[in-house]
């Protein structure tokens, strides 16, 4: 099957129930989606498709046929940060870091949607466990790249 | 207790460990080969332990080499060793900054990279101790990290004296160079580094005055943040090499069991399988892609072997078997001032029983290690808090001989004290021999890590005291029953027959009461204890601060006050971190109708800290937490970001605990298979938390765990006083209190 992965057209061979994280990681070298749970509930696997935020340890690869996934990897353009990944940066976000690209999709994708979004709706959005607690530091981030008004 | 003794015996508690653990080491070989199944995590040091600052053992032959630890380039770049591991806490930044700040560099210059643990065996230990557990990195490596900046600086300036040919004496360092201020020569380090490396170490040097820090104590950004934010930074579970397989292990509900039959047959043909393993205690199936090997285990047939008497423990028969302990009579004495039983026996007795719960880690990455058996030589790329103790752990599974054993880094996805036992680096290994030749991926399942934890253990504590007509205690009786970690996951005796972290914050609390007695009743079960980030100081706070109000509402007494009354004047640190937090929480102030505040404080890990809660709690019982104050005061603030992020990570760590935290045990297996079952808090729960950090001076403390110590009491207190209600046991969900959304 053949998948459009961060812009590029990757092909591969696989059952096609195998859940897209696993197809990612172990077929395509693509490592920034992480394993948490299994079932849906940390976020750590979270990639964009057609830049909504999915669960791809749950969803199965042959269903992402067709559709732009994008990942962490993904987010970078020609040498230039996403603004996201840059307020992540400024905020010191992360601690250990293993659920943030799952955190940093989410919230580019609640960005796209709302540019200047309310407590309420990052509190909406933003649902992926953080097991060092860094969720202090996720909003001011989304705030302050809201604030700066760039296009997400 | 001067402040002083209660420094030294904190300090001795952890020398015990040390020493305790060198002596298994020179056993751990013996012990761990008779029972092959698990491997305990600890090298064993053939040289001291303490690193050395000089860094004069063998350097790999690298001309650029300063010392082990420094590194500095033609190009001016510095490159600094971090000898430890980085799971969030932010260590491979801040000790590295405390060894920029001696070598008189510019921040921007430097670069770090990770000391490895097989270089550390082939140079005599260079690095010391390699784990990172305990919030240790600063607090014990400090000294001697400085040292090797200090000890090079002073090596730079002597080369590039000579370059200049003027005087050594005549010469400082300042930002990579080396100037002589009367001649306004200056040569940078870059030109200097290969003769200053030629240099004999000088035998003493003198460290800055903390006033002179240029580097230590601001705000440094962390270095392996923009790897992490692009998807760079590798971690155990991003392993991959050439012709790689995955491997998924079961292994016995109950605890300790045995395989007694495995049929693969279903599986052995499918897509991708490559082989079904009966390893004795676990199973494992190695595939091509990690989801055909966890799909394919579901279809193996495991029958397990397990002792009854292990199938027959729950959370009531384990309640009954540490209330058990709470009527022993020979009892292990932590500590015994005055004469507590006669006080008690004369006077209004008030008493209360305290219970926290077993706890699994939960880390964001669960357990992970890949090995790689070629010949006579392993790599291994384990998740790991302690790389030597991978390296001796994956010596003893292959029997391949330490030296030819090699130990590559990766950033932990989070630690929490999970990965600092080798079991899963022992499977890694026993499975990568079964495969020689080819590299092997170990990853357990979310099911298999909350099922297969060194769980933090549960703790059943009495507490009796009695008062003075002032109200001030006059004698307090605390009697702890609970699993040792030190005996059951260490197997090491234990100094005077305490387990001191069962006690930790009781033996050492820090309270003028002139009739204390501390024991302890050691109950060990089949449910394996860990340590749990935080570790004593993640409940004993909680029982200790709680009880404290409780005398402080009995005296009809203010809960700061009565503290400040029983707080004798040596214990100034108690009291500053008290003051400084309750002063940033503006406790004199009144709250709003239905808000209520409770406060906590403790010493531990060598720092000192306090917390101020405010909630309110509806008709529902749905807490709201209005806001966390929470403060440190770690002797110095290496780097204050990163503690204030340690701050708020901390509480967040904390509140899934009070709140949620508890494994359910059942016909003695853990019933809880991922967090749906696991509750963990979210986002939108996250209260406003302020932090303070108050540095004093004089010390060095750690950071990563104690700010979790006071949070729990201070939040039972002020839910006490707002619904009158006293908890007394973990978590508050059994209790029907649940935590209301942060913005409701």
């Amino acid at each position: 099957m053949k998948l459009t992965i961060n812009d590029q057209a990757r092909e591969l061979d696989v059952e096609p129930d195998m859940p897209l994280l696993w197809a990612l990681r172990d077929e395509l070298d693509v490592k920034s989606p992480k394993y948490g749970c299994g079932i849906a509930q940390c976020g750590a696997c979270t990639v964009l498709l057609n830049g909504e935020p999915v669960r791809s340890c749950s969803y199965p690869v042959s269903a992402a046929v067709g559709q732009q996934v994008v990942t962490l990897e993904g987010l970078e353009k020609k040498g230039k940060l996403h603004a996201v990944q840059q307020a992540w940066i400024d905020h010191e976000v992360p601690q250990c870091g293993y659920c943030q690209g799952g955190q940093i999709l989410a919230a580019v994708a609640l960005l796209k949607k709302k540019p200047k979004p309310t407590d309420e709706d990052i509190d909406a959005a933003m649902t992926n466990i953080c097991r060092c607690g860094t969720y202090a530091r996720i909003r001011s981030a989304i705030h302050a790249v809201a604030a700066k008004g760039v296009k997400a | 207790m001067s402040d002083q003794q209660i420094n030294s015996s904190t300090e001795v508690a952890i020398d015990d460990a040390g020493v305790a653990r060198r002596d298994f080491l020179k056993i751990g070989a013996s012990v761990t080969a008779g029972s092959g199944a698990f491997s305990m995590a600890f090298f064993v040091p053939e040289q001291a332990n303490a690193a050395d600052p000089k860094g004069t053992a063998p350097a790999n032959n690298d001309p650029q080499k300063v010392n082990a630890w420094i590194e500095i380039r033609p190009d001016e770049t510095v490159i600094i060793r971090y000898a430890r591991s980085e799971m969030g806490q932010g260590s491979r930044t801040s000790a590295p900054m405390l060894i920029a700040e001696e070598l008189e560099v510019d921040w921007k210059k430097v670069k770090v990279e990770y000391a490895l643990a097989h270089d550390n065996l082939k140079q005599k230990r260079v690095y010391g101790d390699m784990a990172s557990v305990g919030s240790r990195t600063i607090r014990l490596s400090q000294e001697y990290l400085r040292k090797a900046g200090a000890t090079a600086r002073e090596m730079l300036i002597v080369a590039g004296s000579q370059a200049m040919s003027v005087p050594s004496s005549e010469c400082i360092a300042k930002l990579g160079m080396v100037v002589h201020p009367a001649s306004k020569k200056s040569i940078s380090y870059g030109k200097v580094a290969l003769k200053a490396a030629e240099l004999t170490p000088p035998a003493n040097v003198s460290l800055k005055d903390p006033k002179d820090w240029t580097i230590v104590g601001k705000p440094i950004k962390r270095v392996d943040i923009p790897d992490i934010v692009t998807g760079r930074t590798r971690y155990g579970a991003d392993t991959q090499l050439p012709g790689m397989l995955h491997a998924a292990v079961a292994q016995s509900p109950v605890f300790n069991g045995k395989v007694k039959s495995m049929d693969g047959s279903k599986v052995q043909n499918r897509r991708g399988i490559v082989k079904v393993l009966n390893m004795g205690n676990f199973v494992a199936v190695v595939a091509d892609n990690f989801w055909r090997a966890k799909e394919a285990l579901k279809e193996v047939n495991i029958e397990w072997e397990v002792a009854p008497e292990h199938t027959k423990l729950s959370n009531a028969s384990l309640h009954a078997f540490f209330k058990e302990g709470l009527t022993q009579s020979e009892l292990a004495v932590a500590r015994n001032d005055g004469d507590t039983v006669k006080a008690l026996a004369g006077g209004k007795v008030l008493e209360a029983e305290y219970f926290t719960p077993y706890l699994a880690h939960a880390t964001m990455e669960p357990m992970v290690c890949t090995a790689w058996l070629q010949g006579d030589s392993l790599e291994i790329w384990p998740s790991t808090q302690n790389a030597e103790g991978s390296l001796a752990a994956a010596s003893t599974a292959s029997g391949v001989k330490q030296e030819n054993v090699k130990v590559y880094p990766t950033q932990l996805g989070g630690g929490l004290g999970r990965k600092s036992p080798q079991d899963f680096t022992v499977q890694a290994v026993r499975i990568a021999k079964e495969m020689a030749g080819k590299p092997v991926k170990l990853l357990w399942t979310r099911e298999e890590d909350m099922q297969h934890d060194f769980y933090r253990p549960a703790s059943l504590v009495k507490l009796s005291a009695t008062q003075k007509a002032d109200g001030n205690i006059d004698a307090l009786h605390i009697r702890v029953s609970a699993p040792s970690i030190i005996a059951s996951l260490l197997k090491l005796p234990l100094p005077k027959g305490v387990d001191p972290q069962a006690v930790a914050a009781f033996e050492d609390h820090p309270y003028a009461i002139a009739n204390s007695l501390v024991d302890y009743a050691q109950r060990n079960s089949n449910i394996p204890v860990g340590f749990w980030r935080t570790v004593g100081h993640s409940q004993n706070p909680f029982v200790r601060e709680s009880f404290i109000d409780e005398l402080a509402h009995a005296a009809g007494k203010d809960p700061l006050a009565y503290r400040l009354a029983n707080l004798p004047e040596k214990n100034f640190r108690d009291i500053a971190i008290l003051k400084a937090v309750t002063k940033a929480a503006n406790y004199d102030a009144p709250l709003p109708k239905g808000v209520f505040r409770g406060i906590a404080e403790t010493e531990g890990y060598g720092s000192w800290t306090a917390c101020v809660c405010e909630l309110s709690v509806n008709e529902r019982q749905e807490v709201k937490i209005h806001r966390i104050v929470i403060g440190i005061d770690p002797g110095y603030a290496v780097n204050p970001d990163n503690i204030q992020a340690q701050l708020q990570g901390s509480v967040v760590h904390g509140l899934s605990a009070i709140f949620w935290g508890e494994m359910i045990i059942k016909e003695g297996r853990i019933e809880q298979s991922n967090f749906h079952e696991y509750r963990m808090m979210r986002l939108n729960e996250m209260p406003k938390v302020e932090t303070v950090i108050a540095p004093t001076g004089g010390f060095w403390g750690g950071v990563g765990e104690p700010a979790q110590a006071p949070l729990a009491g201070a939040v039972a207190n002020a839910l006490f006083n707002a619904t009158g209600k006293r908890v007394r046991s973990l978590p508050f969900k059994n209790h029907g209190f649940s935590l209301a959304r942060a913005r409701t």
